[in-house]
């Protein structure tokens, strides 16, 4: 990949090596009507985009591509949005370079 | 291992839990260390720079075979606008010491060989392991952990919250308060390999010479933000970094503020032809003096970006964190050796440690200075640089209008976007938030 074309966030994910806990997602969505804003702004500043508005109008999370920056923790926990919990020992992102 | 009990649970390996489990592990206390990564290092991520003299007063000969990448010759500070940067480079044959005062490191392999460190000093190091909760007993003394593996609770008189920014374990003990969006910034980053010879062509590097580019400006679209580019020996870490707060008002997303930043006519040339290998992301405690917790208790110490200590200004943090870890794991050692307990008493001694050390004279000097960013930032990073650009080009550029004239529009310039009043007031807070 040549650093002069734009790039897509599927593409930069695909870089990295991950070892998904299947069955075992470390990020919940809690389940609403309407997203609050913070929860729908992690739709556009989570930087590996696992959040997406689906097809009703309400925020879902695919948490296989978390880089584990805690963003989406810092802006949703504390209202009960979302819930977060580090990947079980071993799974998640592993970074070869960090 | 849960029938013993240990002297000291260091939750964590990046910089400060390394510094603190060797600190102790060396002088012969007990230390367990866990990690959640497959190896430490693997979930920790950093620009990264190292500095010297802090590694040095744990590991004195460090450079025998820490793997490093390139020592720091030259500096960049760039201020941009969408199609400039006005540049102060600093670059001096100085660092071109027997010891040289920085490099560039790569953290998931310089983790890797500061944990051998560990082991080697006898502590134990358990990987793949995270940590689930703090163990505390009735009257709420913390007395050990648990962890996602079997067999309860794990035992010790201490232990040390090295858990990083985003660390549950004392947040969710009410130890501390989980980091506010105005006080933390989200760093994406990006590995470019290239070859060794072509980094140092594009630098004007020799030998192992590294070179550094901070940049501020319009880059971050008016949010409190910065964007970095730092030579390793054979590839180039780039990256941007925002407040999460900015980040959330403004929808902006990070990748595209990266590759917005790959893209700008100053860098591009930089990364031309380069092999992506890999795209990270990250939390940086950015709240500064005001924002560090209470760092200890009954069985507990915080250090490191858990702590919140963060040099933001000076782009400071894993100094600070490997000198907070060595000095609870001093602390600690000191308690131990005379016999006394973990208390929140005894414990003051580290925070007696940090006080008098660079870690907080140098964020209390600029505590004030955070704030002034987050609250007036469209103007530091968005009318002032774009500002800075056209008095640039007006002084640089020749056309046949009289000097007079330009000098003028370029004060005109400055006034209409702020005001003199708007001037003055930014002048004067910032010096005083600098002071």
């Amino acid at each position: 990949m040549k650093a002069t074309t734009i790039e897509r966030i599927e593409d930069k994910l695909y870089q990295n090596r991950y070892l998904v806990d299947t069955g075992r997602p470390h990020i919940t969505v809690r389940p609403h009507l309407s997203p609050s804003p913070n929860l729908l702004a992690l739709t556009q500043i989570c930087p590996a985009k696992c959040y997406e508005v689906n097809e009703i109008g309400q925020v879902a999370i695919v948490s296989d591509g978390c880089l584990e920056c805690g963003t989406c923790r810092v802006l949703c926990e504390a209202s009960g949005d979302i819930k977060w919990n580090y990947p079980r020992g071993g799974f998640g992102v592993l970074f070869k370079f960090g | 291992m849960t029938k013993s009990k240990f002297d000291a649970i260091v939750i964590g390996a990046g910089m400060s839990g390394n510094a603190a489990a060797y600190s102790m592990a060396r002088r012969g206390l007990k230390v367990l260390q866990l990690e959640r990564g497959e190896h430490s290092g693997s979930k920790n991520v950093q620009g990264a720079i190292l500095y010297a003299n802090m590694l040095e007063a744990i590991i004195p000969n460090f450079r025998d075979d820490a793997p490093l990448e390139r020592h720091l010759v030259e500096q960049r500070f760039w201020l941009m606008d969408d199609s400039s940067h006005t540049g102060v480079h600093y670059r001096s044959d100085d660092f071109n010491e027997l010891k040289p005062n920085r490099y560039t490191i790569i953290r998931a392999q310089f983790d890797k060989w500061f944990s051998s460190k560990v082991r080697e000093a006898g502590g134990t190091v358990l990987c793949e392991t995270t940590a689930t909760k703090l163990a505390r007993d009735r009257s709420g003394s913390v007395i050990g952990v648990y962890t996602d593996r079997e067999g309860g609770v794990i035992l010790a008189d201490v232990v040390v919250l090295a858990e990083g920014v985003n660390g549950l374990l004392g947040t969710r003990a009410g130890l501390r308060d989980m980091p506010k969006p105005e006080s933390v910034a989200l760093a994406v980053k990006e590995m470019h390999f290239m070859p060794e010879e072509v980094i140092a062509e594009r630098f004007g590097l020799t030998g192992g010479e590294g070179c550094v580019i901070e940049a501020g400006g319009t880059i971050s679209r008016g949010m409190a933000g910065l964007g970095f580019l730092y030579t390793n020996k054979e590839s180039i870490s780039v990256g941007i970094g925002c407040l999460v707060s900015g980040l959330a008002e403004s929808m902006e997303n990070p990748y595209r503020l990266l590759d917005a930043f790959k893209q700008h006519p100053s860098i591009r040339p930089l990364l031309a032809g380069s092999e992506i290998k890999e795209y990270a992301a990250h939390l940086i405690p950015e709240g500064g003096f005001k924002a560090i917790p209470q760092l200890f208790g009954n069985g507990w110490v915080v250090v490191g970006d858990a702590a919140q200590l963060n040099n933001a200004v000076h782009r400071e943090g894993s100094n600070l964190a490997m000198t907070s870890g060595l000095m609870a794991g001093e602390a600690i050692f000191q308690i131990k050796s005379r016999g006394g307990l973990m208390t929140k008493h005894n414990l003051s001694l580290y925070k007696g440690m940090l006080d008098k050390s660079f870690v907080m004279k140098d964020l209390m000097k600029h505590k004030d200075l955070p704030s002034l960013l987050h609250t007036d930032s469209h103007n530091f990073f968005m009318t002032y640089p774009t500002l800075i650009s056209q008095a640039a080009q007006n002084f640089v550029r020749v056309d046949g209008a009289p000097k007079i004239n330009r000098e003028k529009a370029t004060a005109a310039s400055f006034i209409n976007a702020r005001s003199r009043w708007g001037l003055i007031s930014d002048a004067v807070r910032s010096a005083v938030s600098w002071r």
